[in-house]
């Protein structure tokens, strides 16, 4: 056995026991924190298959952002050392019997394709360099307009936060009448 | 033993996406239901990297495809949080269980 099968295995561990434990933790603070270890387990896999690129951007996005949101709003909802109601039996026993049988369903699925046509002959270039070019190109294989789409939606997603989670002012009229006394201002100066 | 090959890196991204599968189900709290779709997302990521490593190491679509799906799981977090706050404003609590009105 290799180094290189070590690692991966030591890292495929600590993605699917912090993972396990992230869904099935009773305090909801602990799973976040199991989340995070997951997500930092996921990046340690990238940089294992040697996309330096994707890891930075999963440490980032993940691991400075998501995680730190989901957290803030734990602190903003919850008391983060209660402990979450078990859930019925019956439905945890059904769950973990649907996922099983995904899981074995899936597992004969790639099991049978055992032989992927590996052409690892050719280099895996992922340079920075090499993402700028092809995913900015405007020719036909480009990434331009996706990117630019992209961009679009967190705009929108920004302002959407925004207008979603702002507290509603209370008295509706009052604001109403400043708006006209400003126009009224507005006149009066003209 | 062998080489790490492709069937390794899916066998791991499958256990994964089902983990967060079983999560989903389970769990009856807002918070932690949109963790376990941040898993499940995580592990559609780590099989467009190994599809693209493995398979077509000339191009880099897979790549994009994964940058792609971070950021838009990043604006959808976003959003839920902010609908998670504003639930819990109106109902004091975010289990779903609690916010029946739309239900039937």
């Amino acid at each position: 056995m290799n180094i290189s099968a070590i690692i991966f295995y030591a890292i495929s561990a600590l993605i699917l026991g912090a993972g396990i434990l992230a869904v099935t933790s009773v305090k909801i603070f602990r799973s976040a924190i199991w989340l995070l270890f997951s997500l930092v387990g996921i990046a340690a896999l990238y940089f294992w298959m040697q996309v330096e690129f994707i890891a930075a951007i999963q440490i980032v996005v993940y691991v400075g952002g998501i995680v730190v949101l989901i957290i803030f709003s734990i602190f903003l909802t919850q008391h983060s050392g209660k402990e979450m109601p078990n859930p019925p039996k019956s439905k945890m026993i059904f769950s973990a019997l649907a996922s099983l049988f995904g899981i074995a369903f899936t597992y004969n699925l790639i099991y049978r394709y055992d032989a992927f046509a590996m052409n690892s002959s050719k280099p895996f270039n992922t340079s920075m360099n090499e993402i700028g070019t092809q995913m900015l190109s405007t020719t036909n294989y480009g990434y331009i307009l996706p990117f630019e789409l992209v961009s679009m939606l967190l705009l929108a997603a920004m302002v959407g936060c925004i207008v979603i989670a702002m507290r509603p002012s209370t008295n509706p009229i009052s604001s109403a009448t400043i708006t006209l006394t400003g126009s009224e201002i507005l006149n009066t100066k003209d | 033993m062998q080489e790490i090959t492709l069937n390794q890196i899916l066998f791991v991204s499958t256990t994964l996406f089902f983990i967060g599968m079983y999560g989903l189900f389970t769990r009856r709290n807002l918070i932690t239901m949109l963790m376990s779709i941040e898993l499940m997302l995580n592990s559609v990521n780590i099989n467009f990297v190994a599809f693209n490593k493995y398979l077509y190491p000339e191009k880099l679509d897979g790549l994009f495809f994964t940058l792609f799906i971070i950021t838009i799981a990043a604006a959808e977090a976003a959003v839920a949080i902010a609908i998670i706050i504003n639930l819990y404003r109106s109902h004091n609590s975010i289990d779903v269980d609690d916010a029946t009105e739309m239900k039937y």
